[in-house]
């Protein structure tokens, strides 16, 4: 059994060194989020003041700042969640409360399905051919809005749906049971239910628009003004944009400058993803059974 | 108040028109995303379809120059086809191992406080926007390349490669991870009482028991790698370029489509719609890669008993 | 017939806990050598805990302790310098619901030769134990089909022929029987017989009449205590314990 035993040596050392390498490949993964955020906030924080903050985008990097840019954000970010949100949400309540399992049903779902997976980008085209050319909206903080809502709308009702599905079936049988209607049902106890796993969705869908360039590129948001938008038509700059402006130009100060933009964009986002979780667990408390 | 039996009414005296409107509603809501579809479609097909009008298909599809903008103008994908194939190599190089070789430790290996860590701070990074990578590729990726290769351009394909394979390492640990964790502990059991090491178990066993499903995964990072715009647009270049050297400039689908919407071009011009007929590929070439990814997931679903 | 003859495997006052909880309580086992041995008892009397670690399957359990001692071939199984992986090598198992690998009958059974570096003959040693597991006429033509297009029964076999292709000395069984129909039960209980040659066989099982009718010496184990322990014949007819003698006799479990 001796050549059992030595064989047994290298098959254990073998199985070591695979453990070594993959726990390696997992702390490196681990170890580029640290370098990221590092370099990140090393070459942005001494810029993030309250200057920064207030001031508009200038060809003088002392005096440049991202107020066009976090205003635009916001502005976008409220826009899209008043479209996105309500069709959204009903669109998954119809999906799982009212629509027949069947073809029409497993269509739409495919159908968003896919969408899910369509980069950015395409979503942009659309929007430049549809909202901005055809509907005439041009630049505005609308159109904006509204492509970016065609562009989470697939992850709201995918994550609706999940909520919604989650909810016992018991709890619909003895609404119906005491002879309430359909949307009776689902306005009262249904959606209440499912409302932590609905916002959780929904704020992570808003984080993912605040995030995103592309989109706001084709569409036509600036990159450089110096106001605040007042209107939903008005042309609007947006926080990824205004990084995006600073990073593409050659000089180090300009990229410090982004650094500091990406620190408050990190941020915000930081925010909603924290009271996303908040809500995950507040929910978890208040569940029906 | 107390009716009796002949007062009772049990069919519906309005026929509850509140309800019916309200269910169109809902069901206009969720033909939304049908609409959305067809107007991904409709747009890139018409606009596509005027473009071949004028330049023949052939050309298009397998010309080697791309300068729609300068004179002579030339309509040729390919350079830009090279390009974004430079980066998707790169970014597989990245993320596959490194995503799989994660989950394999998350999966097979890490205990539960472990994962707890791991897991949150990979959905961190699956979460930071394509910006931020674009910036890291410029700013530290890329002169980190140039100090190694002192012959890297400062717009190369190196640099963004890697970083969208970053961008996208998340998404295939979390997958692969899943595709691990669906292999039932019986079959471990077996494996492990027949007197087979931790590796053997793994490599022999628990992978290829989930190939579909990490294949699956594979393809879809593929195809997000695709569709990749802000970081190749920044650190990859604008300069469409027949090559295969990582190290050059080069530009990518995503990233042309980005200078067109950027710049001057008057829309309805011939060089405008370019803009369409790429995106069209870019569209059909994701589109297909994430019904493949379906059908893998679908039709191959792993058996296990 | 059942005489005791040399110890192979022996628990010495093992007591095995799941945290804070003893699912073994002190428990002495000595397991003779070409015999069967089944431990039969009520459901959650800790038997298949027992089994399992005679073979360091539960160390992938989180949180198991075990005190007292295993030994093999007097050597102790959990001696910090044991190697798990040799221990099962000697000491094979064969699961409660059969679970073959996705792969073709011939890759089941060949997989532990092959990771072993066992290559030579691979043809032979398949065959081997596939006619020891009396599998052979049914598979022989079929061998590289997939071995889930094997009915349960098959599959169990197959599983049993997989334990057996690196001769191991004993071959634990975890109520191998309980996910299969009569037939293949008996089947399978008509080959333990033929097994019993050449290694030693522990069986868990709920099936009192399946231990009567193939063991040669029986454990009663309750709520993680050994009972009873003696010749099957023994503890069924005449048994020491007023436990063994309800159990036995079907008044609880």
């Amino acid at each position: 059994m001796n050549v059992q035993a030595l064989r047994l040596k290298k098959r254990h050392r073998i199985a070591s060194a695979f453990k070594l390498f993959c726990l390696s490949v997992t702390c490196l993964a681990v170890a580029i989020l640290g370098i990221l955020i590092l370099e990140v906030t090393l070459l942005g924080l001494p810029w993030l003041n309250f200057d920064f903050l207030t001031s508009f985008p200038s060809r003088f990097p002392e005096k440049a700042g991202i107020l066009a840019g976090l205003a635009g954000t916001l502005w976008l970010a409220t826009l899209t969640a008043a479209i996105a949100i309500p069709i959204g949400v009903l669109a998954a309540v119809y999906l799982e409360e009212y629509a027949k399992p069947g073809r029409v049903s497993t269509f739409i779902t495919i159908n968003i399905a896919n969408l899910a997976g369509v980069p950015s980008i395409v979503y942009g085209i659309i929007g430049l051919a549809i909202f901005v050319r055809f509907l005439g909206l041009d630049r505005s903080v609308l159109a904006g809005a509204m492509t970016m809502s065609l562009l989470i709308l697939p992850v709201i009702i995918i994550a609706s749906r999940e909520a919604i599905k989650a909810v016992p079936s018991s709890l619909r049988q003895v609404a119906f049971a005491l002879g309430a209607t359909r949307w009776q049902v689902t306005r009262d106890h249904v959606l209440p239910q499912a409302m932590p796993g609905i916002l959780t969705g929904v704020i992570l869908a808003l984080s993912r628009a605040i995030g995103e360039t592309a989109p706001l590129i084709m569409i036509g948001a600036l990159t450089y003004i110096a106001f605040v938008p007042e209107g939903p038509m008005d042309e609007f700059t947006a926080l990824p944009i205004q990084i995006y402006n600073w990073t593409s130009r050659p000089q180090q100060a300009f990229h410090e400058l982004a650094s500091a933009g990406i620190i408050v964009l990190l941020l915000v986002l930081l925010i909603m993803n924290a009271t996303a979780v908040w809500i995950r667990y507040r929910g978890s408390k208040n569940k029906f059974m | 108040m107390s009716q009796t039996a002949s007062e009772i009414r049990l069919t519906r005296a309005r026929g509850r028109p509140l309800e019916q409107a309200l269910r169109w509603l809902f069901f206009a809501c969720a033909a939304i995303s049908v609409m959305t579809t067809l107007a991904v479609v409709g747009v890139l097909s018409v606009e596509t379809f005027y473009f071949f009008q004028q330049v023949p298909a052939v050309d298009f599809l397998f010309g080697t120059r791309w300068t729609p903008l300068l004179e002579p103008k030339s309509y040729g994908i390919l350079p830009l086809l090279f390009g974004t194939t430079l980066i998707v190599i790169g970014a597989a190089i990245v993320a596959l191992p490194v995503g799989l070789a994660c989950a394999i430790y998350l999966s097979e290996y890490a205990g539960n406080r472990t994962r707890d860590l791991v897991k949150p701070i990979l959905e961190i990074l699956a979460g930071i926007p394509t910006i931020v990578y674009g910036f890291f590729a410029i700013t530290f990726v890329t002169p980190i390349l140039r100090t190694l290769i002192p012959s890297t351009e400062v717009f190369n394909a190196a640099s963004a490669g890697i970083v969208v394979g970053i961008m996208v390492l998340p998404m295939v640990a979390s997958l692969c991870d899943d595709a691990l964790r669906a292999v039932p502990n019986a079959l471990r059991d077996g494996a492990y009482s027949l007197g087979a090491t931790s590796f053997e178990v793994t490599a022999k066993i628990v992978v290829p028991a989930s190939l579909s499903g990490i294949f699956a995964a594979f393809v879809l990072a593929i195809s997000r790698a695709i569709g990749e715009t802000m970081a190749v647009t920044l650190a990859a270049g604008a300069t469409p370029n027949l090559t295969l050297n990582p190290l050059e400039s080069i530009q990518t689908m995503t990233a042309y489509i980005v200078q067109v919407s950027l710049g001057d071009t008057p829309a309805g011009t011939l060089s405008y719609q370019t803009l369409f007929a790429v995106g069209a590929v870019l569209f059909s070439m994701t589109l297909i890669l994430n019904l493949i990814a379906n059908a893998i997931m679908n039709r191959y679903r792993d058996v296990y008993e | 017939m059942t005489q005791a003859t040399e110890v192979l495997l022996q628990a010495s006052t093992v007591s095995i806990a799941y945290g804070d909880q003893l699912a073994v309580k002190s428990v002495t086992l000595p397991i003779y050598q070409h015999r069967i041995t089944s431990i039969i008892g009520p459901s959650g009397c800790g038997k298949s805990t027992l089994l399992r670690s005679f073979n360091r399957m539960n160390d992938f359990i989180d949180h198991v302790t075990l005190t007292g001692e295993i030994s093999f071939n007097d050597q102790n199984i959990y001696a910090p310098d044991t190697d798990p992986v040799a221990v099962r090598l000697n000491i094979g198992m064969v699961f409660q619901k059969p679970n073959p690998f996705p792969k073709t009958i011939y890759d089941n059974v060949a997989w532990a030769p092959s990771i072993n570096g066992l290559k030579d003959n691979m043809d032979d040693r398949v065959e081997q134990a596939l006619k020891q597991a009396a599998l052979w006429d049914e598979v022989k033509d079929r061998l590289h089909e997939s071995a889930l297009n094997l009915s349960g029964g098959q599959q169990q076999r197959l599983c049993i022929a997989r334990a057996l292709a690196m001769n191991p000395l004993v071959l634990l069984m975890d109520e191998p029987c309980s996910a299969l129909d009569p037939v293949s039960t008996a089947r399978i209980e008509d080959l333990l017989f033929e097994l019993k040659e050449k290694l030693t066989i522990v069986i868990v099982t709920h099936n009192m009449q399946q231990a009567a009718r193939v063991s040669d010496f029986t454990a009663f184990m309750e709520n993680g205590v050994l009972i009873e322990y003696g010749p099957t014949e023994t503890l069924f007819t005449n048994p020491e314990n007023q436990r063994t003698e309800e159990y036995v006799t079907g008044r609880f479990g």
